[in-house]
């Protein structure tokens, strides 16, 4: 892994945008576009990452962005790569980076449809697990339980397993990534860039808005994710999988932090927990996790 | 000039046909305003691991050659992410008015 | 300039070709899927060079239009009806991100029920998004325009998408003899595209279309609308230019016949507007005072022209292969308010007819146009529209 003293100091996500305070989304971006040193054209469907750049005429981002329609981003960036390759350009990178909404959800068939054809190109999913934008709605990648603005009683289905969905598109490059593990996250668009074809980097990015979680406290929920095994770290490149060096440890359940940690520290779960401990919802989660490592060990690795 | 952008338009005349946007530094503004609390560096604690700088959002923290941070407070808006990563525990979060002036 | 004999689909395809156009996302629908069928042979046997996306839809064709065309690549694509519904929101952003796309919409009913023949409910429900819009009357006139609506598209006065309409099955399907242009022909007149403004750039970046807020919203929209409206007298430069090249002329947006001493005027769009010819011939035998008006470009709609037009004649008969539903026929509305201020009060009459295919023949024009000559010489104006062979 990079080390931090290795990493390029130049920044394209410029200071002074409209981020929430302890966006995680800034962390994400900032490490891609370093690694990507700024040969990108960036597409953006609608989401939070359309609101960070500020209001015209001026962008709080450094690099080209193409913003474009919600369902659209994948799609928009078959376009973009198709014209650099009518002018012979292609080392430049073409980037999606959409939110889950716009991607588990209304975003899918130009997701897939991009895939299929193979398109050269990068997708990023940057997952906060809801419509953050529109004011904290459910979305196809909220978890099971956690409450929001269309689920005020708690999500009544899991997430939809995103991750499955794209490696039956077989992408050259697939990873999940963690804003708490930025050198981690760096490295993964290092290589993403390096490597021709349809490719995807899910990153998981907690959201202090949404999730309700005291703003300072993004890094550790993230490792909390990792920790508990809720959130799993790994790579494949073609059909090579490799489980990343942050989750290892926890592909062992008797390693793993309790559920509860996770969840207790988010207001969207509060209500496990209070008035009254709901341990059959807890319980529920709980089982998910090992459920999600069976599905990926037996699957892709 | 093709993707020439007037970043303080008068009037029409000087607004392009579409709305494209120039990259700046403060397109929002000096956001340092949003902040409740500072973050306050100890430099006799500090070792300049640079941890500081990885997870800051705001990409306001720059780093001298030898690591050590400088946290433009322009444009912090107070997060308090640094403060908690830091593993020497030598970013003070300060609310300024209470707890003592401002200084960076 | 040479001769062959071949559908409007793949004149389309061939135009793609003469224009050296850069990129083509396109999804297959009836009547239009003949023009990607063909533009993919073009790519795979090497005669067109460009960029074929075989896209997943019409929605993610209109922003493959979009990502390609803000890139800088001259960006064509083709579709028609429920597949220009799709593309609804897309439509929307080209013309506000002021990308000159060129789109050959082949003119089919919108369903319920399912049915491929011509109505121009799909066009005509896009006349308020700011797109150009024309109509054309034969598979010569469909290639040459559009060769034209890219020079008219990036023109900077311009810099606004251009639909070219063509009736589903009458046109696209049928064969007909029609001069082609080599791509080396077509460099005189049109050359590579440059974007004037912006464009995706890692050298030099901007971001395209973050937020705006009101104090600004209403000078993109007016810039929009005066992009629109410019290419009225742009198109009228361009044709210049094109018949001077090419000795091609198809009559600027409003295409006349035996109008100068007409008494009334028939005005259509689309095939209907040719066969009217053969009606005005028989009419003006049998001594009726007659012109047919055909009209090509909708949007921006040639108020100027229809105005003069108005000024001599008694009354128009104007033909709608659409229904604004609860409201006459879109064209005839237009043509009604464009004469309101003026001092001439020509009798204005709303037919709506020929939907879902069904024909409008030479007795079927004939009767419509009699219809309004009728109330000119009795002054009754009669019903606001009039739904023509009703059964
Ligand atoms: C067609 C369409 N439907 C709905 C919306 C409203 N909308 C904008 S962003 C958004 C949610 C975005 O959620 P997500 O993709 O998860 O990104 P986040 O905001 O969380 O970053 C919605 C519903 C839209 N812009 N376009
Ligand atoms: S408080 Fe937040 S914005 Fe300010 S320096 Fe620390 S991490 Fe960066
Ligand atoms: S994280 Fe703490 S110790 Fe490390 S450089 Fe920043 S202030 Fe210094």
């Amino acid at each position: 892994m990079v080390a931090t003293k290795d990493m390029p100091l130049k920044e394209y996500v410029l200071k002074g945008n409209a981020a929430c305070a302890g966006c995680q989304d800034m962390v994400a971006l900032r490490h891609a576009h370093k690694a990507l040193e700024g040969n990108v054209i960036q597409v953006v469907p609608a989401c939070c990452t359309s609101v960070v750049q500020g209001l015209w005429p001026k962008s709080g981002l450094g690099i080209p962005v193409l913003n474009t329609a919600f369902p659209a981003a994948a799609a928009t960036a078959s376009g973009v790569r198709a014209a650099l390759a009518a002018k012979g350009k292609d080392d430049t990178t073409v980037m999606v980076w959409a939110g889950d909404g716009g991607t588990f959800d209304i975003g899918i068939q130009a997701l897939s449809g991009a895939f299929e054809r193979r398109t050269d190109f990068l997708y990023v999913c940057y997952n906060n697990q809801v419509y953050s934008n529109t004011g904290t709605q459910r979305s196809g990648g909220t978890p099971l339980h956690a409450k929001t603005t269309t689920t005020w009683l708690g999500k009544k289905e899991p997430e939809k397993l995103l991750d499955f969905i794209v490696a039956m598109h077989e992408p050259v490059y697939q990873a999940t990534a963690n804003t708490a593990y930025p050198r981690d996250l760096y490295d993964k668009f290092l290589k993403a860039k390096e490597i021709r074809g349809p490719k995807f980097i899910h990153i998981f990015l907690p959201c202090p808005q949404a999730w309700n979680y005291p703003v300072e406290k993004g890094v550790e929920l993230g490792k909390l994710a990792v920790e508990t095994g809720y959130w799993i770290q790994w790579e494949r490149v073609g059909t090579e999988f490799t489980l990343g060096r942050q989750s290892k440890r926890f592909q062992d359940p008797e390693k793993r932090k309790p559920i509860e940690e996770f969840l207790k520290m988010q207001g969207r779960f509060s209500h496990l927990f209070r008035p009254e401990r709901q341990d059959a919802k807890i319980q529920e989660l709980q089982d998910y996790v090992q459920y999600r490592w069976d599905l990926l060990m037996k699957t892709l690795a | 000039m093709v993707n020439e952008v007037n970043i303080d338009p008068k009037s029409r005349a000087d607004m392009p046909t579409t709305s494209y946007s120039k990259p700046v530094i403060g397109a929002t503004g000096k956001t340092g305003s949003w902040r409740t609390f500072t973050p306050k560096i100890d430099y006799d604690e500090c070792s300049r691991c640079r941890t500081c700088w990885l997870h800051c959002p705001e990409a306001v923290i720059t780093l001298d050659e030898d690591g050590t941070p400088h946290i433009d407070l322009d444009y912090c808006k107070g997060c308090g992410c640094c403060a908690e990563v830091c593993p020497k525990k030598c970013i003070a979060m300060i609310r300024v008015g209470f707890d003592e002036e401002e200084s960076a | 300039m040479k001769t062959e004999l071949m559908s409007a689909n793949y004149a389309a395809a061939r135009a793609v070709m003469s224009a050296r156009v850069e990129v083509v996302p396109a999804y297959p629908i009836t009547p239009a899927t003949t023009i990607p069928e063909q533009i993919a042979l073009l790519n795979e046997t090497g005669q067109w060079p460009g960029q074929f996306i075989r896209v997943e839809s019409e929605h993610s064709a209109m922003f493959a239009c979009i990502g390609a065309s803000s890139t800088g690549a001259r960006t064509f694509t083709a579709t028609s009806s429920n597949g220009l519904l799709l593309m609804d929101e897309g439509l929307h952003w080209a013309t506000a991100a002021r990308l000159p796309i060129v789109l050959a919409n082949i003119n089919r009913s919108i369903s319920p029920s399912w049915n491929i023949h011509v109505t121009h409910d799909d066009s005509m429900s896009k006349a308020t998004s700011g797109w150009i819009q024309f109509y054309v009357s034969s598979v010569d006139e469909f290639y040459h325009t559009i060769i034209q609506a890219f020079k008219l598209a990036e023109d900077e006065r311009v810099l606004m998408p251009v639909m070219v309409n063509a009736d589903g099955f009458v046109l696209s399907h049928t064969l007909s003899t029609y001069d082609y242009l080599e791509p080396e022909e077509v460099d005189k007149f049109l050359p590579p595209y440059k974007p004037p403004h912006w464009v995706m750039d890692p050298e030099n970046p901007v971001s395209h279309g973050n937020i705006v807020f009101p104090e600004h919203y209403q000078e993109f929209r007016y810039a929009m609308h005066e992009g629109t409206h410019n290419a009225m007298k742009v198109y009228e430069e361009v044709e210049r230019e094109y018949k001077k090249l090419f000795g091609k002329y198809f009559g600027g947006p409003i295409d006349c016949y035996k109008c100068d001493d007409a008494e009334v005027v028939f005005t259509s769009q689309g095939s209907v507007a040719a066969e009217a010819k053969d009606a005005i011939d028989e009419l003006r035998e049998e001594g009726y005072k007659v012109g047919n008006a055909r009209m090509r470009m909708i949007r921006p709609f040639p108020v100027d022209r229809i105005r003069e037009l108005g000024s001599r004649v008694k009354g128009f008969a104007s033909l709608d292969r659409s229904v604004s539903y609860g409201y006459g026929g879109p064209v005839a509305n237009d043509i009604r308010a464009t004469m309101y201020n003026t001092k001439h009060r020509p009798i204005i009459k709303s037919y709506i007819g020929g939907l879902g295919g069904r024909d409008m023949t030479v007795p079927d024009i004939k009767e419509v146009i009699l219809d309004t000559v009728k109330a000119v010489e009795t002054g009754e104006t009669g019903p606001e529209e009039t739904w023509h062979d009703l059964r």
